[in-house]
């Protein structure tokens, strides 16, 4: 080493590298020889990872590396290995009934926790992440039931469907009684005000309610019962509750005479696994409003 | 990079040359030297002697005490009943806890770790404002295995004269001997504390037995590996270069220091002139100044970062006042007083050249500071550890629907909640909920009591969920937002703990 070049700093008393620029020179605070080895080293090890794994990209593919692994492999794996783990749970899913998950706190535990999954994936859309429905789809969490709310309506209602095709779906449609001229815009006005008038609502003024009682019984009452209080065979609702379907508004209810109701809920059962359906059922009914 | 000296471009700098006349220089000598400085500093081996006296003793002393409880404290036995494990010290990843003595940590409890943390950052930064690198010298692991390492290098392969002479000559087959043997000792050394480190993770009986009979699983060999490695690297063969280029605390105790903190200092009020024995009796008998000093390079010999404590306080002197002891043995030995190398104080120096008193300050606004930080910190942590609930509630509010409307038009919100039983048995809890006219309150999927009540049943150290539907009945329809108190009550103790959360009604 060319000692003759080293030159002291008389400030800081450290050796400079002899580099001079101007006036300006460098202090050598050289880094221990160990440290360039390593960084050697990490270079050498880097290499490891070119032979190990997928690296470098060939025409159609890429070099495998020796140890086979692939990421998407990985992921199967790790998706084999929670169904592993789950196994034995599913299984008890999949042979226990729907009255023996409700008994079962464990097991409804876990099939509240799947069906949780399956309704965001399926359900949401139309009712809502949290099953609060919107206008025209049921908010799955109050104590009303267009189908019925004990667990078997449940399953039925998912596995079949309303109104979807499926011969074994829930069926009845609410008319078009205006359009169709079956009642006349007097007649569907009139019924409308003594709609909103079973649950307590204000009627229109001049309004003829006892006109509307005469068309409600004559038209309604055999979907809707003479009192209104709907009936589940149908899907006609509880018209004199506090909850609405589409709305409580006059507008809502004389458009619905008018033109008819037949929202759609499709057909789960070929879609959805039967462990799935029954999960889904278990979360449903414990939204909240699930029937004994 | 560093500019030495700036200097305004239109004018040469103070009793530099002109440009004009470096341009001459350079045109008659050519071009300047090639750029052959080294980049790169080389190892310097360090052969530590061994050396006697009060600070090797204290070492000796500290060392036994934390590899004592390094090795063995997870042995320590800690009856916890049955539904906990029986080890004092234990960190049970699986099951997210951690066990010391009397205390369960539970992970959302972490940060008592950031005031243990906070604490031991202010008891370093104390130790430091009272007596330098205490921390180094005697306490850092990388100095107690370091100084164990070093033991076993001088019993195996002699002291520092024998250990340089043997390895300066042609090895011979017993060279090569001797440093198997030493590498064997230091493997096992690392090997042993691999091992004890696992045992940390769980319960040390019965790991021990299952990595004896090969029963243990993989993440156990792993760790001994690494830490077996480490160890070997770090203690054997990085030593002082640790020290030197790896550890921060060097670089910031510098900047945390001051004039009055205590540290290892060659008083060269008393040292300078360095002479020999003769000299210095011959200087004296003509009454000029003699230092005691007599350049015998005893406290360089011993030094296990290889430092001149003579050039002053530095980075690599971790004080661990070995140096002390060596200079005391030589100065007792010529019948000067010792204490020519002492913990002192640069001020003092200065006081005694002056011929004034030295002096001592250990009470100092920051001394007083770390020490009211401590204090406060432990206070807090211990305040909290003392009066923590052995039992929680959160909840959380139904994002959608956020209230339902029932059919006879009462208000329902759904919660789900969770609640925390840190005491190691069953216990029974009941939720009421305060803050609405009329409620009722429903674990959704769990059956009543005979008595009509729904009581939630939480296992020994565990949690759980449970989802609540809260119903306002009350005639007069709730306000948009209501504040709600959840109060969990334990119902055989009467333990209450309460979260307020909202009832939205509309």
């Amino acid at each position: 080493m060319a000692e003759e070049h080293r030159e002291i700093d008389a400030l800081t008393g450290t050796a400079t590298t002899g580099h001079e620029w101007d006036g300006l020179r460098e202090l050598n605070t050289p880094l221990p020889r160990w440290w360039l080895w390593l960084f050697y080293l990490t270079i050498v090890w880097s290499i490891g990872y070119w032979i190990v794994y997928p690296s470098w990209p060939l025409l159609t593919n890429s070099t495998q590396g020796l140890f086979g692994y692939h990421s998407r492999a990985a992921l199967v794996e790790d998706l084999d290995a929670l169904k592993r783990q789950r196994g034995p749970m599913m299984d008890k899913l999949a042979s226990a009934s729907l009255a023996e998950i409700a008994a079962d706190p464990q097991l409804l535990d876990f099939a509240r926790a799947q069906g949780r999954v399956a309704f965001a994936d399926n359900c949401a859309p139309c009712h809502g992440a949290g099953g609060g429905g919107a206008k025209g789809y049921p908010n799955l969490n109050d104590d009303e039931w267009l189908w019925g709310g004990k667990l078997t309506d449940i399953e039925q209602t998912i596995r079949y469907g309303a109104r979807s095709g499926d011969s074994r779906a829930r069926a009845g449609s609410m008319p078009a009684f205006g359009r169709d001229n079956i009642l006349k815009p007097n007649e569907i006005s009139a019924v409308a005000d003594f709609v909103r008038s079973l649950s307590g609502l204000p009627a229109e003024a001049g309004v003829d309610l006892a006109l509307g009682k005469k068309v409600f019984a004559d038209n309604c009452a055999v979907c809707h019962g003479a009192e209104g209080k709907g009936n589940r065979e149908m899907g006609a609702p509880n018209l004199t509750d506090k909850i609405w379907f589409y709305g409580p508004d006059k507008a809502t209810i004389v458009q619905g005479i008018q033109n008819g109701r037949g929202a759609v809920m499709p057909a789960w059962g070929g879609r959805l696994s039967e462990p799935t359906i029954k999960a889904l059922t278990v979360y449903v009914h414990t939204l909240g409003g699930g029937e004994k | 990079m560093t500019a030495l000296v700036t200097t305004p471009l239109d004018q040469p700098a103070p009793g530099a040359p002109a440009l004009a006349q470096l341009v001459k220089e350079v045109e008659a000598e050519g071009a300047p030297p090639e750029d052959d400085v080294p980049l790169y500093a080389p190892r310097r081996k360090i052969y530590p002697q061994s050396v006697h006296g009060r600070f090797r003793t204290i070492k000796w002393a500290a060392l036994a005490v934390t590899l004592g409880i390094y090795y063995l404290l997870p042995f320590v036995r800690w009856d916890r009943g049955p539904n906990a494990p029986s080890q004092a010290v234990l960190i049970d990843f699986p099951n997210r806890r951690f066990y010391f003595f009397f205390i369960e940590i539970w992970p959302q409890e972490v940060y008592y770790l950031t005031g243990l943390l906070i604490l031991a950052a202010m008891v370093l930064f104390l130790m430091n404002a009272v007596a330098g690198r205490i921390w180094c010298g005697y306490l850092c692991p990388q100095t107690v295995w370091t100084d164990l390492f070093f033991a076993i290098e001088r019993f195996v392969e002699g002291d520092r004269r024998e250990h340089m002479q043997r390895d300066a000559r042609a090895w011979t087959a017993g060279t090569y001997a001797r440093k198997a043997v030493k590498h064997f000792l230091w493997l096992i050394v690392a090997w042993w504390t691999g091992g004890a480190w696992v045992l940390y993770f769980a319960d040390a009986p019965a790991l021990v037995k299952d990595l004896a009979t090969r029963q243990a699983p993989f993440i156990a060999y792993a760790w001994i590996g690494i830490l077996t490695a480490t160890t070997y690297a770090l203690a054997g063969h990085m030593r002082e270069q640790v020290c030197l280029y790896m550890c921060p605390w060097p670089r910031i105790q510098a900047a945390l220091t001051d004039e009055y903190a205590l540290n290892v200092t060659y008083r060269y009020d008393r040292g300078e002139p360095r002479c020999s024995v003769k000299k210095a009796e011959q200087l004296r008998a003509q009454g000029q100044p003699a230092g005691d000093c007599i350049d015998c390079l005893q406290c360089v010999h011993v030094c296990p970062t290889g430092v001149d404590i003579r050039g002053g306080a530095n980075l690599g002197c971790i004080q661990c006042g070995l140096c002390i002891d060596a200079c005391d043995a030589i100065m007792s030995k010529l019948g000067r007083p010792t204490g020519l190398i002492a913990y002192d104080t640069d001020l003092n120096i200065k006081q005694r050249l002056e011929g004034k008193k030295p002096f001592y300050k250990l009470v100092r606004m920051r001394t007083a500071l770390y020490a009211g930080i401590i204090t406060v910190v432990g206070g807090i942590m211990l305040y909290t550890l003392a009066t923590r609930d052995s039992e929680g509630i959160s909840v959380i509010h139904d994002r959608n629907p956020m209230y339902v409307r029932l059919s006879d038009g009462a208000v329902r919100n759904g919660y789900t909640i969770r609640i925390v039983n840190k005491r190691l048995k069953y216990r029974d809890f009941i939720v009421s909920v305060d803050g609405l006219p009329s409620t009722l309150v429903d674990f959704v999927g769990l059956p009543p009591r005979a008595d009509g009540r729904q009581l939630v049943t939480v296992g020994p150290d565990q949690t759980k969920e449970v989802r609540v539907v809260v119903t306002d009945y009350s005639a007069t329809p709730p306000p948009p937002s209501s504040s709600i108190l959840f109060r969990l009550i334990d119902i055989d103790s009467g333990e209450v703990a309460e979260m307020r959360d909202h009832f939205f009604g509309s």
